[in-house]
């Protein structure tokens, strides 16, 4: 099916917006060479040299030079190879591109504001603004590209069209092409309603994506003309959703909205800052001081009707040591939560280090983690804990500490103090799915019940010895070298005659990191006591009390 | 914030439209424990002494935490939190607080006027006025307090005489079975009892032991 492009049945209203694109051809590769050189770019030095970026062995974007040799974006990294052979191939890395835009995008963004960043190098925007600003749509343009000689990019373009589709076709457009005027070298300018036109000769693969655009291209829709001239209910029909939005781009003809630059909003800096002169040494005061940068952040979190259920709190000292740490909140922070963690990270700061320092003279608190106020709202039948005991807890953690409230968890693992996990209250329970967490789960070597009501979080060293004095140990098959008479546990004022004895039983894990293994015992001494004992290397130590 | 104080008024009228209960003066008590506390329960406003077993200092809290209760441990740090679970404490519920410093009683009286049942291992003799400023407490807000150490005016002292384990033997099987001997001391005089662990949870004295023909 040929279908000629002067009789592409489009005759519908075009309503898309005009639109103007500003392009820099060969981003990844100036942003390679810039993030290289850290400094001005030659551009001599890229039209010379042939390279490529590639990911996973494809080539992602290259030179003039190495393009004038062949290669292409797409390429197989060794067919490029063969046919450029001095190409240098670099890998490609999508942060150093965003990173080296962000200013350029920053300086479009002071000239033109409105500015939608479609992909590093590519950015769309409004173009009535603009052309009325400037006087025309041609004008607007050369200021652009004159802002961007500045910045160093003298080979960027800029295409003006209907709509958005079409404008970043018109940007790659060659200087002669069919229906565009070129007033200079870098601007493409596609005149209101010559859209459908325009994109009919193209082929068909820059509307689609790569699979469909295959099997169009099997079917013998080779230009985006010929997708045009199909029928768009038989198109609806055939290839559902993304035919359909192809078969939209082909035609030009868009809903108004889905084809129009969507301008990106400036974002809003929700962090807060204050410094101390002179430096705050005491928790107290530091509490005091932040109350109301605290009210401040809350309260600007709110106003974007948000909620933080995760920030940093970064304390500097005068001596310039930096304290930083992230805080995770069940529900969302308050701001008496927020001062609450800044007290209990600067009080288990002055605890932990030998500061030189007289105080901190810096605090910054960042929201890390924000979530939409509306999904937050309170039910009518919570799940939360009631409000008096989450209130009282919450006070006596003030008083005793972060770590000082708390419940218990059981999690996954072989010993005992592994099996166990204390949670301060007011603190998010990270859900941990992972097989390894489940305490459940099969965990060879495991105690079974009844498992002891005293687990000792640093085992105790103990002594196990037979009738002779002997300390007993573990032969090669796993046995007790003798049988024990005598239990000794020195904190626990322990040294009692041993009745009755389990076999051991052996645990070795992590033998890659050289952990040594365990051989755990259970012991019954004289008048009903029991202990869970474990020997590891020569060394006996009581894990648990059955008391 | 309107919606959260009309959340609130509408809160308050569920509470007040839920039917009211004749006020018991028991707290749920566990059917193996029922013969150790006299009038078979442990009675709210009250403190108990229990001595010589962490594990029947813990058996107390199972009932009431089963029922929904909030439950409190204060300066037990080597608690075991699968022991705990093994006998029916719902973790969730269960507060620890593994060491008060000095301030345990004062940390004590705050705690009893949310949680329902306390247990409390002190390591310093409580003073007059702290045990008076508790049981106040205790009593305004209907909790129970468990105490390992000696305490005046106890509802019941209770203090373990004897323990006896069974499956474990010279060099082979494993600890299952346990059974204690439990002397209380309370306005019935001095009574003896024995309570029952079947791997590690409470067994109730009134159901006929189970006797295995195959041993595991």
């Amino acid at each position: 099916m040929t279908v000629a492009p002067d009789t592409a049945p489009n005759t519908a209203p075009n309503t898309a917006e005009r639109t103007l694109v500003f392009w820099v051809p060969d981003w990844p590769v100036q942003a390679f060479f810039r993030d290289q050189q850290s400094s001005e770019v030659i551009p001599s030095e890229i039209a010379d040299s042939a390279i490529a970026l590639v990911t996973q062995h494809r080539v992602v974007a290259c030179s003039a030079a190495a393009r004038a040799e062949g290669v292409r974006t797409g390429l197989r990294e060794r067919e490029a190879q063969s046919r450029c052979p001095n190409l240098a191939v670099h890998p490609h890395d999508p942060q150093v591109d965003e990173r080296r835009f962000a200013p350029i995008a920053a300086a479009l963004e002071r000239l033109i504001p409105g500015i939608e960043l479609r992909r590093p190098g590519l950015c769309a925007m409004r173009s009535r603004g603009p052309a009325r600003y400037y006087g025309s749509e041609e004008q607007a343009a050369t200021a652009l590209l004159s802002l961007a000689t500045d910045l160093g990019l003298p080979d960027a373009r800029v295409g003006i069209a209907d709509g958005l589709f079409t404008a970043e076709q018109v940007v790659r457009a060659a200087p002669g092409s069919f229906m565009v005027s070129s007033p200079s070298a870098g601007i493409r300018i596609l005149s209101p309603g010559t859209s459908a036109a325009f994109l009919s000769p193209l082929p068909v693969a820059r509307a689609a994506n790569g699979s469909l655009a295959t099997l169009l291209v099997g079917l013998g829709i080779r230009t985006l003309g010929a997708m045009a001239a199909l029928p768009e209910d038989a198109v609806q029909q055939r290839f559902g959703a993304a035919g359909v939005a192809v078969h939209r781009r082909a035609s030009a003809a868009h809903p108004a909205n889905s084809d129009r630059a969507q301008p990106r909003q400036p974002t809003r800096e929700l962090g807060v800052e204050i410094a101390f002169e002179p430096p705050i040494d005491t928790t107290e005061q530091l509490g005091f001081a932040c109350a109301s940068v605290a009210k401040q952040f809350i309260s600007a979190l709110t106003a974007e009707r948000l909620v933080c259920t995760a920030l940093r709190i970064e304390l500097t000292d005068d001596i310039g040591v930096h304290h930083e740490r992230e805080w995770l909140h069940p529900r969302y922070f308050s701001a008496a939560d927020t001062v609450g963690r800044v007290r209990w990270q600067a009080s288990a700061l002055a605890r932990t280090s030998e500061r030189g320092g007289a105080g901190v003279t810096q605090l910054r608190i960042t929201p890390t983690h924000t979530d939409r106020a509306a999904t937050h709202e309170p039910g009518l039948w919570s799940t939360e804990p009631d409000a008096r005991v989450h209130h009282h807890l919450s006070r006596v953690q003030s008083r005793l500490g972060h770590t000082g409230v708390g419940t218990l968890e059981l999690v996954g693992g072989r010993l005992l103090t592994e099996r166990q996990r204390f949670i301060p209250w007011n603190t998010a329970r990270v859900p941990d799915t992972s097989a390894r967490a489940s305490a459940a789960g099969p965990w060879p070597g495991a105690l079974v019940a009844p498992t002891p009501s005293q687990v000792f979080p640093r085992p105790l060293p103990a002594e196990l010895i037979d009738a002779s004095g002997q300390t007993i140990c573990i032969d090669t098959e796993d046995l007790l070298t003798s049988s024990p008479a005598r239990l000794c546990v020195k904190h626990g004022a322990i040294d009692a005659p041993v009745v009755h004895w389990s076999t051991p039983w052996v645990i070795r894990e992590r033998w890659w990191q050289s952990t040594a293994s365990r051989a755990r015992v259970q012991v019954q001494l004289e008048g009903g006591d029991a202990w869970l004992l474990f020997l590891e290397g020569e060394q006996w130590f009581a894990e648990g009390h059955y008391d | 914030m309107h919606s959260s104080s009309t959340l609130r008024t509408l809160q308050q009228r569920i509470t007040q439209m839920q039917p009211l209960r004749l006020d018991d003066h028991t707290l749920p008590t566990a059917p193996g424990l029922q013969a150790l506390f006299p009038g078979g329960a442990l009675r709210k406003g009250a403190s108990y002494s229990i001595q010589g077993s962490q594990q029947l200092a813990l058996s107390t809290l199972t009932a009431a935490s089963a029922s929904g209760a909030w439950c409190g441990i204060i300066g037990y740090p080597t608690l075991g939190a699968e022991a705990a679970a093994t006998l029916g404490i719902a973790l969730e519920r269960c507060i620890l607080i593994p060491d008060v410093g000095t301030d345990g009683f004062g940390v004590c009286s705050a705690l009893s006027e949310v949680l329902t049942i306390l247990l409390m291992c002190p390591t310093t003799s409580p003073r007059q006025s702290d045990v008076g400023r508790i049981s106040a407490r205790l009593r305004e807000h209907g909790a129970a307090l468990i105490v390992t150490k000696d305490w005046p005016h106890t509802e019941s002292t209770l203090r373990v005489i004897g323990s006896r384990w069974h499956g474990l033997e010279k060099g082979h099987g494993i600890l299952e079975d346990q059974e204690i001997t439990v002397r209380a001391q309370d306005r019935r005089g001095t009574t003896t009892h024995t309570v029952r662990y079947a791997r590690g949870a409470l067994v109730d004295m009134n159901i006929a032991p189970l006797h295995r023909l195959v041993s595991q």
